[in-house]
């Protein structure tokens, strides 16, 4: 029976977070190969799909390893110009879909080794610190790819770090240029990549937490010097989830950019950083369906909200003060706990009489 | 399940400065010090320490408040470098270890203000005991292939064993930080044993129970070192306990030992008397 309950529990957040990606693509596919979307609609889709990847990503650093990131667009630009680079490199022949997976592959692999080169230090700070110190190397990230031209020509990439006339292009093409950032790329995200992609990061998130070294990541954020006691190395299991969190955050923002035809490396600033963890603070830390939920609402939210224009980032504010406030009412949890038992309750008899062998419904 | 205790056949004379020098237990060392200290700053709060612990002996560590006894601890499982003096467990020395290696090493130990995984399971905390004895690299963590599921089924085999051992099965999916006071105690030492050690260290784990509870433990802390025959030193203030089950006992005054001996030698020392009883002493420096 215990065992049941457990499982139960590891296997009803699964089924929540696979079950939402899935009932919102089996919707929207069809509608959208249909055209019965909008393109005002349509064209948030992909940011979406990025969006919650890189929420995913921040509550494995946030929720799970308690350690807050204020620096994690800094991944996602990494990966987003990385994966531009990429595909400007392959051959053009080759399909759209290889080529986007191949530039995702890169952005995370390249996101990857920043976010060891950064955990290194940052790692063995605790709290405040490390926050701030993420922050600054967001920032960091964002300057030099500021300053950076990039272009390809028949001999190969060039590379400069003062101006696009340094480059001494030959024909050729210019890839990234500077603070207009990268211009020209082939837009080859699609909806369904953006699924799959979503998808990728729950498999990878959900079974990193239920596993021997999620445990040893949720051990070191309840209580560091126990976790220490029992034989845990703590700066590689921090680093080891620093990394996979940089990895997937730089898949997130390869797929972000082949959406567009520019972007600039300005997009990936602080800002953007907390917009993440706003997702994820509402969300609930820790709580990757929760996660989702989020991300999806409150990246809606001030598109929906353009018909008031000036006002649209005051009433953005109010709303996401209102929903803070209301879900940590005492009143509303309270509330929310009694018709949750009441439903287990419901369940609980169900079950009794449907029979023992059934584990999803427990 | 313990993986120390195959290695009795180690013959170390036992230093003449041991805890106990006659017993009936396995008088091999399993901890020794020699000359331990430190300072902090200007002050020493532990000096001169050298006691050895038997593998299978039930040692105590006992002595007024701010005698040194949790830094002792602390120092033993490297939480404190020691400026002076060397730790050998098991013949080898940890000195420039850092704590989880020192674990590793064989040292499990439990903390005075109870330090669980408070919002992870009973069945979690333990696994995490369990943690450098599960063979799943992050391949197979990730992926759910490669072992992944015999690893857990034995990790989760072993925790169950563990709880069972203690009478906490029927607790092992409530979350850990809503668990009475004295189960959060056993849960802290299953934990530890999880960790396969060759000596837990318990800092005062009979704290805060009533008498039934404490005998309990004194029943649970025998069927430790006789299961698992490995070594159990605890620091503690209840002297009924300690001079019930512990073989040896050390007594800490201001940093440094002032007895050791059998329970017998120690209740009729009359430093130990002085040192509990008699002269002014000094406010509570540490804990």
């Amino acid at each position: 029976m215990n065992k049941l309950k457990n499982l139960s529990k590891y296997a009803a957040t699964n089924i929540k977070c696979y079950g939402m990606v899935i009932v919102a693509f089996a919707v929207l596919y069809p509608m959208l190969q249909a055209g019965l979307i909008s393109n005002k609609v349509s064209g948030l889709l992909i940011p979406i799909c990025a969006y919650i990847v890189m929420a995913i990503s921040l509550n494995l650093a946030v929720g799970f390893l308690g350690e807050l990131s204020l620096g994690h667009a800094g991944f996602m630009s990494v990966g987003a110009f990385s994966g531009v680079i990429t595909i400007a490199c392959l051959n053009d022949g080759m399909p759209a879909p290889v080529k986007l997976l191949i530039a995702i592959i890169v952005g995370g692999i390249l996101a990857g080794i920043l976010g060891l080169v950064i955990g290194i230090p940052v790692i063995r700070l605790r709290g405040d610190y490390l926050a701030i110190v993420t922050l600054a190397f967001g920032e960091i990230i964002k300057n030099i790819i500021n300053c950076l031209y990039i272009g390809i020509d028949d001999a190969g990439l060039h590379f400069s770090m003062k101006s696009a006339n340094d480059l001494n292009l030959a024909g050729g093409k210019m890839i990234l240029n500077g603070p207009q950032g990268a211009v020209g790329i082939e837009k080859i995200s699609t909806f369904l990549a953006g699924v799959l992609l979503v998808v990728f990061a729950l498999f990878v998130v959900l079974n990193l937490v239920n596993s021997k070294t999620g445990r040893a990541v949720t051990a070191i954020r309840d209580n560091r010097i126990a976790a220490e006691s029992v034989g845990i190395n703590i700066t590689k299991y921090k680093l080891t989830a620093f990394i996979v969190s940089a990895v997937i955050a730089g898949m997130a923002g390869a797929l972000y950019a082949m959406n567009f035809s520019t972007i600039a490396a300005k997009k990936f600033d602080f800002n953007t950083s907390i917009l993440i963890l706003v997702f994820v603070v509402l969300g609930g830390m820790g709580n990757i369906p929760g996660t989702i939920i989020a991300t999806t609402l409150l990246y809606i939210l001030p598109e929906m909200l353009r018909q008031f224009s000036d006002f649209r980032m005051l009433i953005y504010a109010v709303v996401l003060i209102a929903v803070m406030l209301a879900t940590n009412n005492a009143r509303l949890k309270d509330l929310r706990a009694r018709v949750s038992a009441k439903l287990k309750t419901h369940k609980g008899l169900n079950a009794e009489s449907g029979g023992k062998g059934d584990v999803s419904n427990g | 399940m313990c993986q120390m205790a195959e290695n009795k056949d180690r013959m170390v004379p036992l230093p003449s400065k041991s805890i106990v020098p006659e017993r009936d237990v396995d008088k091999t060392p399993i901890l020794e010090t020699h000359h331990l200290g430190i300072d902090f700053g200007g002050l020493t709060a532990v000096d001169e320490l050298s006691i050895a612990v038997g593998r299978t002996e039930i040692a105590g560590l006992i002595g007024p408040n701010g005698a040194g006894k949790t830094t002792v601890f602390n120092l033993l499982t490297n939480v404190y470098a020691p400026t002076r003096g060397t730790i050998m467990l098991d013949g080898k020395s940890t000195a420039r270890k850092t704590t989880d290696q020192v674990n590793r090493m064989g040292i499990a130990r439990t903390f005075q203000n109870i330090r669980l995984f408070g919002k992870m399971s009973v069945l979690d905390n333990v696994k995490v005991g369990l943690h450098n004895s599960i063979n799943q690299p992050l391949v197979s963590s990730i992926t759910r292939l490669f072992g992944y599921s015999s690893s857990e089924k034995k990790a989760r085999d072993e925790a169950m064993e563990l709880l069972a051992f203690f009478k906490m099965e029927d607790m092992a999916n409530k979350e850990a930080g809503s668990l009475p006071y004295g189960a959060q105690r056993r849960l802290e030492i299953a934990r530890a044993l999880a960790t396969h050690p060759g000596i837990i260290l318990l800092d005062e784990p009979a704290a805060g129970m009533n008498p039934s509870e404490t005998s309990e433990l004194m029943e649970n802390i025998r069927r430790i070192r006789d299961n698992f025959s490995i070594a159990v030193m605890l620091i503690e203030h209840d002297m009924n306990l300690v001079m019930n089950i512990c073989e040896g006992i050390c007594v800490l005054d201001h940093g440094r030992v002032i007895a050791k001996g059998s329970p017998e030698e120690i209740k009729s020392n009359p430093k130990v008397i002085e040192a509990y009883l008699g002269k002014k002493k000094e406010a509570n420096r540490d804990e």
